[in-house]
């Protein structure tokens, strides 16, 4: 029964996927073939690689892991940044969608209305806006191009000036001390 | 046959509480059947479609714990589609109806609802405990219904499940009166829940040994708990962020010391590596470390950590930490019995994180080392080989190499000498998972000397039917057997068919299997349900059967064909 060598690959009727990605034949031999151009080009970082990434329920990573673990290498973008957002002295969290806004200086009105009140309620208090980023570090806000902000930016946390001993800089770029202060 | 009364036959087989056993014991006669049948208390399936309810129900009225399991593992690699089935509705409303008192469920892959949840909380006066691993198709509010109805529970452990999260108020639904909790795992939730609830809750939960938070639980909140709960033996941490020298940090640092009952740790689920030296004093008790949901971690900081294990019995970790953190893992937990290291960037073979070195490391390092779970970028045969003859003591191994079928990048040779020596050493091997470069030549090592395998993952391997037949003959305890992407076809399938019935399931996908066998082998034998998945829209299902199908799975069953098949998946 087995067809291999006579060349009637081409007549193999199948039940799958309509036009479902590459013939499976065709799959190992494009991975052997990404193989022996590895061996040949072990400097350079190889981007066929990428094509692998196709294959389905390859590594076999278990889904949820795949979600929960890798952050958004994954590809699916979406357009939306929503980022949670605590302030010290406030008693619940809120989210905010960091893809609405053009630029810091909107950030910090949106922030000014999500917070209103309990930065009305604190007293004589300064804040500095700072973030996580994608490698965990807590960063200050401000200091790179809006874009990489939004990108990199997994949290928001306004914290209180006075908390912020043993940070270095405490002026940010980002007028948030002019317009929260009480 | 009987010397004794049934009383006394009975109380002998209280000391047998293995399943495989107590399952032995049933068919040495009929007296011995029927005084184990009204002694069972723990039953196992391990697919949900190989028996009904009806039928558990009717064999076994003293019922108390019941083990399910429901859709085929490489579902886990989205190679099942989503409503396959796998439902525990039709279970939890059949014993809801009995007088099953049930005490504990367990399941695995299935499609769990709220209003199963909700039926469950409501019908077991004395229900205890719940687990539910790798599941779907439930909310929040089913979590709710539990906590809020289920007044003895023990147990409620939620592990790597896709709940949709309404939103923080199920843990409020635990009532005041609810102080038996021991175990509360709820890592997967994604959403927000009541701080304070959670701090009520613990205080008043004086047996609590098992605590696992979510992402959203902040260190603040950890530091509570903990002092709340210091004979914790397992917790798993939320969120993981503070600046180190802040107040509540330091609070941290003191109550840590004080919980030095803790064996296992996992969690991390948001981490400031500065924050990790709080943990070292708890380290030197540890048995179980799962690191493997903290990507913020990098290898120093894995590396540091495992420094102070000296007592880690198993390790789950992410590549980042390196062949060199593997070497420190290697000298450190000699006490290691199980390993597992995931990809942290499964993509990008930019960044080569472990290889076969790292690997060689361990098997010299760790002489107790029993089980590994390794994704790699590259492996040689002569790694293999070495981790054999330092390894031989291994029932689980599975080796992934994250290409494919990468060749041994030193000698271009396919890896069958490497898995062959593996095989050979490890008598005891009951699972194993191949990758890599693969040809026939692996499967007849396989065949020869893997005699107590019982779980075979093959994909992207062999050369010919020969490959698989090699497995099927000389595997005799062989029970699952997973296939994708290799050249098998319908000679491997067909050559002897009465194998599958002492086999739980056999799953093949782009393989070379054609219709037309499938429909012979469902035709001969009844006892097995041979089904095939086509999720192609176009085609028919009277269509040709030299049609090579797409994915197929079989298991043996008693009750023939399912009731709640989805369209596209036709039961031959």
């Amino acid at each position: 029964m087995d067809k291999e060598g006579l060349g009637l690959e081409i007549t193999e009727l199948r039940l799958g996927l309509p036009g479902g990605g590459t013939e499976k034949n065709e799959k190992k031999r494009v991975f052997s073939e990404i193989s022996e151009e590895e061996e040949n080009e072990k400097s350079n970082g190889p981007p066929e690689l990428q094509s692998k990434s196709q294959v389905v329920g390859w590594p076999p990573v278990c889904s949820y892991r795949k979600k929960n673990s890798f952050g958004d290498k994954d590809g699916s973008k979406t357009s939306k940044f929503y980022v949670k957002v605590s302030m010290d002295g406030a008693p619940f969290l809120r989210k905010i969608d960091l893809a609405l806004h053009k630029g810091y200086s909107d950030l910090v009105k949106a922030l000014e209305k999500l917070f209103g009140e309990a930065l009305r309620d604190a007293e004589s208090c300064e804040f500095v806006p700072i973030y996580e980023d994608k490698d965990g570090d807590w960063m200050l806000a401000g200091d790179v191009p809006w874009e990489m902000f939004i990108e990199s930016c997994k949290r928001l946390r306004i914290m209180k000036k006075a908390d912020a001993k043993g940070f270095g800089v405490l002026q940010s770029r980002v007028a948030l001390n002019g317009t929260l202060k009480e | 046959m009987n010397y004794f009364p049934d009383e006394v036959v009975e109380h002998v087989f209280d000391f047998i509480t293995s399943h495989k056993d107590r399952n032995s014991v049933s068919l040495v006669c009929k007296s011995w059947y029927k005084i184990e049948r009204y002694s069972r208390q723990r039953v196992f399936i391990g697919n949900c479609y190989s028996i009904t309810p009806q039928r558990l129900i009717a064999r076994f009225p003293g019922l108390k714990s019941l083990t399910l399991k429901g859709k085929p593992h490489f579902a886990d690699f989205n190679l099942v589609p989503h409503d396959w089935g796998g439902f525990v509705d039709p279970w939890i409303k059949a014993l809801a109806k009995s007088r099953i008192g049930l005490e504990e469920l367990r399941l695995k892959r299935m499609v769990v609802s709220d209003d199963s949840l909700e039926l469950l909380s409501k019908s077991f006066p004395n229900f205890k405990s719940l687990v539910l691993v790798s599941c779907d198709g439930f909310t929040t509010d089913g979590v709710a219904a539990i906590a809020a109805n289920c007044r003895f529970l023990r147990e409620l452990d939620l592990q790597e499940n896709e709940v949709e999260d309404h939103r923080g108020h199920w843990l409020s639904c635990f009532p005041e009166s609810c102080t038996s909790l021991v175990s509360l795992n709820f890592a997967c939730l994604k959403g927000e829940i009541n701080l304070a609830s959670l701090e009520r809750l613990v205080a008043r939960s004086p047996n609590l040994k098992s605590l696992r938070l979510n992402r959203v639980v902040p260190l603040d909140t950890l530091q509570k708990l903990l002092m709340r709960a210091p004979q914790l033996v397992d917790l798993g941490i939320g969120s993981y962020v503070d600046d180190p020298s802040s107040e509540v940090f330091s609070k941290l640092k003191a109550v840590i010391q004080l919980c030095n009952s803790i064996r296992s740790l996992s969690g991390f689920l948001e981490v400031a590596p500065c924050c990790m030296s709080a943990i070292y004093p708890i380290c030197e008790n540890l048995t179980f470390l799962n690191l493997s949901y903290a990507p913020g971690l990098q290898g120093n900081d894995l590396t540091k950590l495992v420094q102070h294990c000296r007592k880690l019995q198993r390790l789950w970790i992410l590549d980042c930490i390196g062949d060199k953190g593997l070497g420190v893992v290697a000298s450190t937990c000699k006490e290691l019995q199980e390993l597992r290291v995931f990809p942290s960037d499964p993509f990008d073979a930019g960044n080569a994180a472990v290889t076969e070195e790292g690997l060689v490391l361990i098997s010299a390092g760790c002489p107790k080392l029993n089980s590994l779970l390794y994704f790699c970028h590259q492996m040689t045969n002569a790694a293999l080989i070495t981790v054999a003859k330092n390894c031989t003591n291994f029932i689980r191994f599975r080796l992934c190499i994250l290409d494919p079928v990468k060749a041994d990048p030193v000698t271009n040779q396919p890896l069958d000498e490497g898995f062959g020596a593996i095989v050979r050493s490890n008598k005891s091997l009951k699972r194993l998972s191949l990758s890599g470069l693969l040809t026939d030549q692996v499967f007849l090592y396989i065949g020869m000397y893997a005699k107590k395998l019982e779980m075979l993952s093959i994909a992207f391997a062999g050369d010919s039917n020969k490959g698989m037949l090699y497995v099927l003959n000389g595997c005799k305890k062989l029970r699952k057997l997973e296939i994708r992407d290799c050249p098998f076809g319908d000679v491997a399938l067909l050559e002897d068919m009465g194998k599958y019935e002492t086999m739980r399931s056999l799953w093949m996908s782009s393989c070379e299997v054609t219709l037309g066998a499938c429909k012979i082998l469902a035709k001969k034998m009844s006892s097995l349900n041979v089904e095939i998945i086509n999720e192609s829209e176009q085609l028919e299902f009277s269509l040709d059967d030299r049609l090579l199908v797409d994915k197929m799975y079989l298991y043996r069953t008693l009750v023939g064909h399912r009731k709640d098949k989805p369209e596209y998946v036709l039961l031959l």
